[in-house]
């Protein structure tokens, strides 16, 4: 099948991408490639809310120096200021096409605070946003003619032709068989990949296949050490518990009952909500302050080790069941407890990759004809640390854009060769035939490799890091890849395979895991959510520039490219 | 356009005719079903006991003596039996329907229903009395 | 490490292999705070690699992972094994759908219902992104909000009979998202979508058995929206009969 613009990917970014090009032109044919049915993506799963700036008291500038200040100043400015401009006019539109946004009793959209925010600018449908707003584009994106959809299709790999990409192979699950999905333009919108962790609030399906496409396919993977823990989920799940509720007025306790925070700089506490304050730091931060209590032995002890209280009983039932319902429904079916009266277990678990493949501020990757959007493009807005509330603003503004850039893109392009096409085609189909379809004899057991990998990453890629710990990491994963090599593959058939996806996964995984512990060793300091002891403190001299990771025969290879500065100069970042 | 499975190579599961035992609440929506056919004898019996008292006084009492056999009176009791189960389960499912408003507020299941079932009662009583008096 | 076990009866179907579904049976290691989808990624894990289920955001929003566990439609990642320790669990693939592999199901005839109720807002008249959102109140969020809550799991129209014995009928997930659409403040598309809501295979094929909305893990409620559908067609029925031009201006 030939179309002008394939999406791989149908969440939130890859939904947004396809409509904005269906906008552009609706003679444009657009497909969709997604391993699950785009309602399934993990979208569905953010909870807080997105920002952007839409009331009085707020201005564009705010929501950007927050932003910057928030990355730890690696965050491109130019990006930036593109980002908040746009941003407003996105939420909006989503709420045109039938968000179920929360309002205000005028009837307007209604503001809640989140962290590292200075104003409360973060936009919500209770605590159930990310479903809210992946369900509104899914059903919006029904009405398109020209976009037709491959549900259940894995991507295997992205075709290049001559330093152009072409489109993908796709494993169709329902017949095991690999199609060609050819395109005059490729967008990746595929998120990330948590599940190189341990703990993290990721979906089964974040195995981070697309920067693994991409990155095996030529395009750079910048700033894959900036790993996002999120201060607040369930032990043992890993599952979240939103921002939202410190944004509503939840407060971090220690096992003495003490509200440490103000301990590390984060005070002074207040009953109520303060921008930016104790509960309301960053990310980064606050997940630091929790090793820390840990360290100090402050923290509780339970069967999924260390672990503090996010208490909400002052919160009140009202609010609770009015602006966090899925929160209180969360811990009482999977802690067993009732969140309106008791405080909530929670540790911080990996949250979101900062990083991830590199584009230009239209969504262009190195790769002629590759576009990327969403957790799965590193677009340079995050920086070293993302504010709450910004990924869900940014899939919509770079998803968009990605959309309108490649439909412009594909107006002057020719259709795919057919016969490249067939001969790449050829080539991946031995490549899956002898790795994965047809591979007999093998020994290593998938899960085995995945917890082995998992390990290692949360020992040497965790929250604080070290070189001796990433340098074992790193061998560790050497090691895996060759173990990989010889993975066992039982199943041989044809429908829905899951044992092929998984290994397929764990590829994807094992490339990602590669490119966070190498981009960890290299960076020699401490900057947002990488932070070294060895290096504890921010070098702008030798590391204000993004990391540039690219796949070489010996592993990969880190080159640096300058930050783009604009107006607000790298100052100490102190909340 | 979407992608979709091969239907050669897909298992359909057929229900089978018992599938109404399977659950107690399936069991309790054929039973609701089936109290129709019970109330629609009992209307049939009426609509004629009505058309006797048109023809004469006499031509009336020997139908109603007529319903007096054992069969017909058990009969009536399961076909009352029914009555109250189908609306029962009547007002309850009206409160489903009907969604009271009023702001961000809306009124409560039981209430709705409550206040049916109530009327009900209510009118209920009323013809009893109204019979037994006059 | 505790000894104990649970076992699980768990359907397998290989298409081209087998002619129909058959019980599997797998002892593992029990733990009371596993949900069944836990023990199945155990046994897809260690045991048999070759069990398909589909499954991701373990955390029942992503709407995946909906199995018969013990003859129930459930979100297999919120029905704890200690509901049912120490008895077997079986784990079936949601009846009413044709399966496609073990667990799998089906589900894209779900998807054409889907689209075919137009659950999007229509407007008579596009408002530009440029003059700001529709004002819509507390209270108008209010009316349809429940009806937005959807997760497309499937477990209402393995609960429903009538989807079962009749499979046109359009069912109660994709019924109740079009009675959410027909009462947002926002939408005027209520007329378009109503050749598809009264036609047999919509509302009037229900015969209010009301499983779907005692199955349903988000409380949606498909069964009073079906039946609020209903009414709402009656009405404007009996409008076109009583006024000229069938009630419309």
């Amino acid at each position: 099948m030939t179309h002008d613009i394939v999406i791989v990917g149908g969440g939130g970014a890859g939904l947004r991408a396809a409509i904005a090009a269906a906008e552009e032109s609706s003679n444009l044919s657009i497909a969709i490639v997604s391993k699950v049915y785009p309602m399934r993506s993990h979208t569905v799963s953010a909870e807080g809310g997105a920002a952007g700036v839409l009331r009085e008291d707020d201005t564009l500038e705010f929501h950007a120096k927050d932003t910057i200040f928030g990355a730890d100043f690696l965050a491109d400015q130019d990006v930036v200021e593109t980002f908040v401009k746009e941003a407003p006019g996105e939420l909006v539109q989503l709420e045109h096409w039938g968000c179920p946004w929360s309002r205000d009793p005028d009837g307007k959209l209604s503001a809640r605070p989140f962290g590292g925010m200075s104003v409360n600018r973060t936009l919500y449908a209770a605590d159930k946003t990310g479903f809210h707003m992946l369900h509104a584009l899914f059903q919006t994106s029904l009405k398109y003619e020209n976009i037709v959809r491959y549900d259940e299709c894995f991507v295997t790999s992205l075709l290049v032709d001559d330093g152009r990409v072409i489109g993908v192979t796709s494993l169709n699950l329902y017949t095991g068989k690999v199609e060609v999905v050819a395109g005059k333009a490729v967008i990746m919108c595929t998120g990330g990949g948590g599940r190189v962790f341990p703990f993290t609030t990721n979906a089964s399906i974040k195995t981070g296949d697309g920067m693994a496409a991409a990155y095996r396919a030529g395009a750079a993977l910048k700033d894959m050490e900036f790993v996002q823990y999120h201060p607040t989920g369930l032990p043992g799940t890993g599952i979240l518990i939103t921002e939202a509720s410190r944004g509503e007025g939840g407060w971090l306790v220690n096992k003495h009952g003490h509200r440490y925070l103000e301990d590390y700089g984060l005070g002074p506490p207040s009953d109520t909500p303060v921008n930016r304050k104790m509960e309301l730091g960053p990310r980064d931060i606050l997940s630091r302050c929790h090793m820390q209590e840990h360290m100090k032995g402050n923290t509780f002890e339970g069967e999924y080790g260390h672990y503090v209280h996010l208490d909400l009983r002052h919160v009140g039932r009202e609010v609770i069941d009015g602006k966090l319902p899925f929160v209180r429904e969360l811990v009482r079916n999977y802690v067993g407890i009732d969140p309106v009266y008791e405080p909530i277990p929670v540790r911080p678990v990996v949250h979101y990759m900062m990083g991830g493949i590199h584009t230009d501020i239209t969504g262009k990757t190195t790769l002629n004809g590759l576009y990327a959007a969403g957790e799965t493009a590193c677009v340079s807005m995050n920086g070293a640390n993302r504010l709450g509330s910004n990924s869900l603003t940014e899939l919509l503004v770079f998803g968009a854009r990605s959309g309108r850039a490649a439909a412009q893109f594909v107006a002057g392009q020719q259709a795919p060769s057919a016969s490249a096409l067939e001969a790449l085609a050829k080539d991946e189909q031995r490549r899956l035939d002898s790795n994965f379809m047809k591979k007999e004899g093998g020994t290593e057991e998938i899960a085995q490799i995945r917890e082995e990998m998992q390990a290692a990453m949360e020992e040497g890629a965790g929250i604080y890091r070290d070189e001796t710990r990433m340098k074992a990491t790193c061998d560790k994963l050497s090691e895996l890849r060759g173990r990989f090599a010889n993975i066992k593959i039982v199943d041989k058939s044809e429908v829905f395979n899951t044992g092929i996806t998984s290994a397929l996964e764990l590829d994807s995984l094992l490339h990602v895991a590669e490119t966070v512990a190498h981009g960890a060793l290299s960076r020699k300091e401490s900057r947002g959510s990488h932070t070294r002891t060895d290096f504890p403190d921010r070098d702008d001299v030798n590391y204000l520039q993004h990391s540039m990771c690219y796949q070489t025969p010996d592993g990969p290879r880190v080159e640096y490219l300058p930050v783009t500065i604009t107006r607000w100069q790298p100052e100490e970042r102190k909340y | 356009m979407i992608n979709r499975p091969d239907k050669a190579k897909l298992y359909y599961p057929h229900m089978p005719a018992t599938w109404w035992l399977r659950k107690r609440s399936y069991f309790m929506f054929m039973l609701r079903e089936f109290t129709s056919v019970f109330i629609a004898i009992y209307l049939v019996v009426f609509l004629i006991s009505l058309y006797r008292l048109g023809q004469s006084e006499a031509a009336y009492a020997a139908f109603v003596d007529g319903l007096r056999s054992p069969g017909w009176l058990a009969f009536h009791w399961v076909a009352l039996l029914f009555a109250i189960y189908h609306s029962v389960t009547w007002f309850l499912s009206s409160a489903v329907v009907l969604s009271l408003r009023l702001g961000t507020w809306e009124a409560p299941r039981w209430l709705v229903a409550g206040a049916h079932i109530g009327g009900w009662l209510v009118v209920s009583v009323a013809i009893l009395i109204l019979y037994t008096v006059l | 490490m505790s000894e104990e076990t649970i076992t699980l009866n768990v359907t397998r179907f290989r298409p081209g292999q087998d002619s129909e579904p058959v019980l599997q049976s797998y002892t593992i290691p029990y733990r009371k705070d596993w949900v069944v989808l836990d023990a199945l990624n155990h046994i897809k894990d260690w045991v048999d690699q070759t069990l398909s289920y589909r499954w991701s955001c373990r955390m029942g929003v992503c709407g995946s992972c909906g199995m018969m566990v013990n003859g129930e439609p459930k979100l297999t990642c919120s029905a704890f094994l200690r509901e049912y320790y120490p008895n077997p669990v079986t784990v079936e693939p949601l009846v009413n759908f044709p399966v496609m592999r073990d667990l799998v199901v089906d589900m894209s005839d779900f998807m054409d219902k889907l689209k075919s109720v137009k659950p999007w807002l229509i407007r008579e008249e596009e408002k530009p992104v440029s003059e700001g959102e529709y004002l819509q109140s507390p209270a108008q969020l209010g009316v349809y909000k429940q009806f937005s809550l959807c997760i497309n799991c499937m477990l209402c129209y393995a609960a429903c009979p009538v989807y079962g014995l009749e499979p046109d009928f359009i069912g109660p997930a994709a019924l109740a998202l079009a009675h959410r659409y027909n009462e947002d403040s926002r939408d005027q598309g209520k007329e378009q979508r109503r050749e598809v809501i009264a036609s047999n295979e919509g509302t009037w094929d229900c015969t209010f058995v009301g499983e779907c909305s005692v199955v349903c893990p988000k409380h949606v409620d498909p069964a009073a929206a079906i039946q609020r559908l209903k009414v709402d067609n009656t009405k404007s029925w009996i409008k076109s009969l009583l006024l000229p031009k069938g009630g419309r201006a």
